[in-house]
């Protein structure tokens, strides 16, 4: 199952979210099966929790996991390179190209990458064969592993202004296919899902713009963390917004900080019948732990069996959402 | 007229709460104009009671539309579309409209002709009155692209109504991260406020942001909010900034007078006079001295 984290509203908790519930899970699964496996591989095989950071403007998922990374690959976009010799200035290129990316003066051909969003546009229908494409490169994308987490993460080079594509390639390249419970659906043997693929939780960005969409895209159900404040209630609603009425994800809602502000968010997800799922009591000692790079269930262990309860709602949740999707099928068992 | 951006990296660190608080401040001693440049989230509007006046469509971004009497279901569109936005129908191939970027590629390969373009809707601006001054401000629609655009324009309209008028300050709420809404929100600015708190990621995301701006040539200053709930790492913030040739201005403390005063939908300094409010002025009053 994949599960995206957002907000809306930025600093309201959504890495805290992540981390403890991949932290959680995992040390539920080593409660388990504590075999003593030690090697990577083994995790995966057994299906150990996989979190993606997508908040790849200003990642810091990996500042609490504290991953080995493994692998690392620099991304970015495909744009084009003009071949002079071959080129017979007709102009072309630039008039497909919807952004301005790419222009034709005189015998010269200019390219801007900072507008280029990639889409190749230009190659295809250039009819002298002229263009061909290179990666300019935006960022990196990493993935390694903290103890039996698989971890992953992209980061945007300061200066570039486009977070799309560098979530977009991360997502490819570390989700395995078939994570997905809603896409594998039809052929799943097994209804309840849960042992359909890894668990895989997404840290996205905050806003309600693109990078948020690209990382609320694929995915089976969007938890919104959000603060019980003005602010947090009216980018919440935006955010549901999105995920409910965009995309028709199923959402659930996470109060952190509660006890802080007002009961707006409280009347709006019972007039939205979005649930509740956990509360997170404002308590100065996550706020201190948090600012240590220490993780709450560490400092405050009693927390793991509640977040092992949110992923259990969240799948139920998950479950009886796609029995509404596809009609009579039934719900739950 | 000068014009001043507060951003933060890291999102929640007391953008807006410090846009009102400085709003309220400027407004008693100069006309000030302001400018929320967080279109995807705008909250400035929650804690400053403005009354609209005028609201305009934001129009940006094209989409593809296939006719399904034209589409063959060749599939060529799906082919070229590096976006995944081109999925197969029932009978015909359809766009999701979230995942197209507007480029077009599909409208120019379709051996039919069966795909055009159409023009979104993507957001609406306003321009509304607040007793500390006019307020520029947005609503990007959910999910949509183009919020560098929609920044650019708010701003924009903002400093045209300050220059009209004789204002001395345009004030600019700004968005967190470090793309493009932000490097549209700080370009042309003459002075950008960091607001940071002091955890591990805190510090993290002021180094980006800083490069950010840096990297576009707009000069900084830093306030550190919730100073005192790690005072190691306020310090560790101080001694970066110092390294950087940076100047942290003054230290908010952490009190829930700031959410109090949200609540109220109030600038935290018309709310109360307490230590977060002297905080504030403090650091209006080192922002005058260098933006003088």
């Amino acid at each position: 199952m994949i599960v995206t984290i957002a907000s809306g509203k930025g600093g309201t908790g959504k890495t805290t979210v992540s981390v403890n519930l991949v932290l959680s899970l995992a040390a539920g699964a080593q409660e388990l099966s504590d075999r003593g496996f030690e090697s990577s591989g083994e995790s995966a095989n057994r299906g150990g929790p996989l979190l993606v950071d997508c908040d790849v403007e200003e990642p810091n998922a990996g500042l609490f996991l504290r991953p080995a990374i493994q692998e690392r690959m620099e991304v970015g976009q495909m744009i084009p390179e003009v071949d002079i010799a071959a080129c017979t200035h007709c102009g072309r290129c630039a008039e497909v190209c919807q952004y301005n990316a790419i222009a034709v003066v005189g015998e010269k051909v200019l390219v801007f990458p900072e507008l280029c969003h990639g889409c190749g546009s230009c190659t295809l229908n250039c009819p002298a064969e002229a263009i061909h494409e290179v990666l300019h490169v935006t960022g990196t994308i990493e993935r390694g592993w903290a103890g039996p987490i698989e971890f992953a993460q992209g980061t945007m080079n300061v200066g570039e202004p486009m977070a799309v594509p560098i979530i977009r390639q991360l997502k490819r390249w570390v989700i395995p296919p078939g994570a997905s419970t809603s896409l594998g659906r039809t052929a799943s043997t097994s209804p309840g899902g849960t042992s359909g693929g890894r668990t895989v939780i997404l840290d996205a960005p905050p806003g309600t713009a693109c990078p948020v969409v690209e990382s609320m895209r694929g995915a089976d159900f969007v938890l919104m963390v959000t603060e019980p404040t003005p602010f947090g209630l009216h980018d919440l609603r935006l955010a549901v917004e999105v995920a409910r009425d965009e995309l028709g994800l199923p959402v659930g809602v996470v109060i952190n900080r509660d006890g802080v502000g007002d009961h707006g968010v409280d009347d709006y997800c019972a007039a939205r019948d979005i649930p509740i799922l956990m509360r997170i009591p404002l308590d100065r000692r996550i706020a201190e732990a948090y600012s240590e790079g220490v993780a709450m269930v560490d400092e405050l262990p009693g927390y793991r069996e509640q977040f092992r309860e949110l992923y259990a709602s969240i799948e139920q949740l998950q479950v009886e959402g796609e029995g509404r999707g596809v009609g009579d099928r039934g719900q739950g068992e | 007229m000068k014009q001043l951006v507060i951003l933060s990296g890291k999102g929640g660190t007391g953008k807006t709460t410090v846009t009102a608080a400085l709003a309220h401040i400027a407004s008693q001693e100069l006309s000030i104009v302001l400018a929320d440049a967080d279109v995807d989230a705008a909250n400035l509007e929650l804690v400053l009671d403005p009354t609209k006046l005028e609201e305009h469509d934001f129009v940006s971004g094209k989409l593809a539309v296939i006719d399904p009497g034209m589409c063959i279901s060749c599939g060529m569109c799906e082919d070229v579309c590096r976006f995944d936005a081109v999925l197969p129908g029932d009978e015909t191939y359809r766009v999701d409209a979230v995942g197209c970027e507007g480029c077009a590629a599909c409208v120019y390969q379709c051996p039919e002709d069966a795909i055009h373009m159409e023009e979104q809707l993507a957001g609406r601006w306003f321009r509304s009155d607040t007793r500390f001054g006019p307020l520029f401000h947005a609503h990007l629609f959910a999910g949509q692209e183009n919020s560098g655009k929609l920044v650019t324009l708010v701003k924009q309209q903002a400093r045209l109504l300050g220059l009209d008028t004789g204002a001395a300050l345009t004030l600019v709420d700004g968005p967190p991260g470090i793309g493009c809404p932000v490097i549209s929100a700080s370009s042309g600015m003459d002075l950008a406020l960091h607001v940071v708190e002091p955890t591990v990621s805190g510090v993290h995301d002021l180094e980006r942001v800083l490069g950010t701006t840096d990297h576009f040539g707009v000069p900084s200053l830093v306030a550190i909010n919730k100073a005192d709930l790690n005072q190691a790492r306020s310090e560790q913030i101080a001694a970066y900034c110092a390294g950087r040739g940076v100047q942290v201005t003054g230290l908010i403390p952490y009190d829930t007078v700031v959410t109090k005063a949200m609540v109220q939908g109030r600038p935290v300094t018309d709310y109360t006079d307490g230590p977060v409010t002297e905080a504030l002025r403090g650091i209006w009053g080192q922002i005058k001295c260098r933006l003088a």
